[in-house]
């Protein structure tokens, strides 16, 4: 199994080290060509309004919504669960997305860098708490009903969802050593 | 739950999310939306970019509050702005401005020409310069969370950028081939921890993120540095004092992109109108190098 993580800008090496450790086969993706033999995808933390632009320069918005739509499975972290939402609240107006998952994410939903935090989460589908780092993080708001919520902070906040193939995290397991989440992506 | 704020890993990690990406000098709004819209990672908030601070002369500063939180107002990326070097209640003014990175900067006049500001006493990360190994890792020793090589800032030309990326990546892979009883006597000649020289030895690599700045000023200058190891681009100068800002910009994201496909980086690179023009960096007397402040 290829699991292809777009490379266009952001913490892409951290996730292809984490899948690598793993025993998993990786590939960067920069262009459409890059997506052929891929089973997953993983969308990196970054910035989304950056990865946005390159993915509409580079013609990958069409083709990546494409075969997510036909069932491949995708996780974003960050920027990249942000990409996935029907609905960005704080973005710029103009933001490219993918469009693909029902929920919405609201960004910088906790302030500047000096808001960003280290703490343990519970998630659904792990034995025992996450510790995991949140850096000028989005949160997720309005899941549809097919979403199922994963994890949530202790003032309710979701972080972490599900919608069937689709998996969206607003925190960043790829910067810690533990990787069960990238386990878990795998099984879904 | 616990939660930890301004931690290591939240400074080092916030530079993380920024590789593979440009950070553009801005010193209006205006051109920070310019950025933005090129698909920039960053703003750099400054008044005036190194090329006027070179050409004006005088002393330079920290920027204007104001000026920072206004751009700070009209964009959704991460917003740095400069601090002087060891001038540590401007990088308190900037703190308490709640932007996202502070750059200890030696395009700024120098306030301190013995101690740099300690990092660690604050919540917002830092960005230093560095030409060599030894200057990088005594700036993550007082803190810094990123760093950047530090080229020669406002003169368009890339070859200080090359010079100090090939120091500091050939400096490391040296590292990386000695034996344990040599790495005491580098990190003594290196002026560095021991601790730390031995964990760069043993990883082959620099424990944060470091970007290239000073004198990129074309999408093929970005791509050079990009294959030279650096891990993304300063922009300053070399945007604003061209032809075309808003299409150069976005070639120059392109190009750190697609950092190793040619074909893309000569397409980007059409009818980009005048570049900056630049100066030959040996014409400059040694007095008017900002590569040589800090220590």
């Amino acid at each position: 199994m290829t699991v292809g993580v777009l490379a266009l800008q952001g913490a892409f090496i951290e996730h292809e080290a984490m899948l690598t450790r793993i025993g998993v086969e990786t590939r960067q993706i920069r262009l459409p060509r890059d997506l052929d033999g891929i089973e997953r995808l993983i969308l990196p933390g970054g910035e989304s309004t950056t990865i946005g632009k390159l993915m509409v320069m580079y013609d990958l918005l069409i083709p990546l919504r494409d075969r997510i739509n036909a069932g491949m499975p995708v996780w974003g972290t960050c920027a990249g669960a942000i990409l996935m939402s029907r609905r960005i609240v704080d973005g710029r107006p103009d933001q490219p997305a993918l469009q693909v998952m029902d929920i919405e994410s609201r960004r910088n939903a906790f302030g500047s860098q000096l808001d960003s935090f280290e703490t343990d989460i519970t998630m659904i589908g792990l034995d025992a708490p996450f510790h995991t780092v949140f850096i000028r993080a989005p949160i997720i708001e309005n899941p549809g009903p097919s979403c199922r919520i994963l994890a949530q902070l202790s003032d309710g906040r979701i972080v972490a969802a599900q919608q069937n193939h689709m998996l969206a995290t607003s925190f960043h397991p790829e910067l810690t050593e533990d990787d069960r989440i990238h386990r878990y992506f795998l099984t879904i | 739950m616990a939660i930890e704020k301004s931690t290591w890993t939240t400074k080092a990690g916030l530079a993380q999310m920024l590789k593979g990406g440009v950070i553009m000098d801005v010193i209006d709004e205006e051109q920070a939306k310019i950025a933005e819209e090129a698909g920039a990672v960053a703003v750099m908030a400054l008044e005036r970019v190194p090329a006027d601070i070179r050409k004006q002369g005088g002393i330079a500063r920290m920027s204007d509050p104001e000026l920072i939180l206004r751009i700070k107002e009209c964009v959704t990326i991460p917003v740095m702005a400069k601090a002087r070097i060891g001038h540590f209640v401007e990088a308190q003014i900037l703190e308490s401005l709640g932007i996202d990175y502070i750059d200890e900067s030696e395009v700024l006049t120098p306030a301190d020409e013995e101690f740099h500001t300690d990092k660690h006493k604050f919540k917002i990360p830092f960005v230093n310069g560095c030409k060599n190994l030894g200057e990088a890792l005594r700036r993550i020793t007082e803190g810094a969370a990123m760093l950047r090589t530090k080229g020669e800032a406002g003169t368009g030309n890339v070859v200080e950028a090359v010079r100090h990326a090939r120091t500091v990546y050939g400096e490391i892979r040296k590292l990386h081939g000695m034996s344990e009883d040599e790495l005491y006597t580098a990190a003594k000649n290196m002026q560095a921890p021991y601790d730390l020289v031995k964990s760069v030895a043993q990883a082959g690599r620099l424990p944060v993120v470091n970007f290239a700045a000073g004198g990129i000023a074309t999408p093929a200058d970005a791509a050079l540095m990009m294959q030279l190891g650096v891990d993304g681009v300063f922009v300053g100068s070399g945007i604003y004092k061209s032809g075309n800002p808003a299409k150069r910009a976005k070639a120059i994201v392109q190009a750190t992109t697609h950092y190793r496909d040619a074909a893309i980086i000569a397409e980007v690179s059409k009818h980009l109108g005048e570049a900056m023009v630049g100066i030959d960096i040996s014409t400059l007397p040694q007095d008017q190098l900002l590569a040589n402040r800090g220590w």
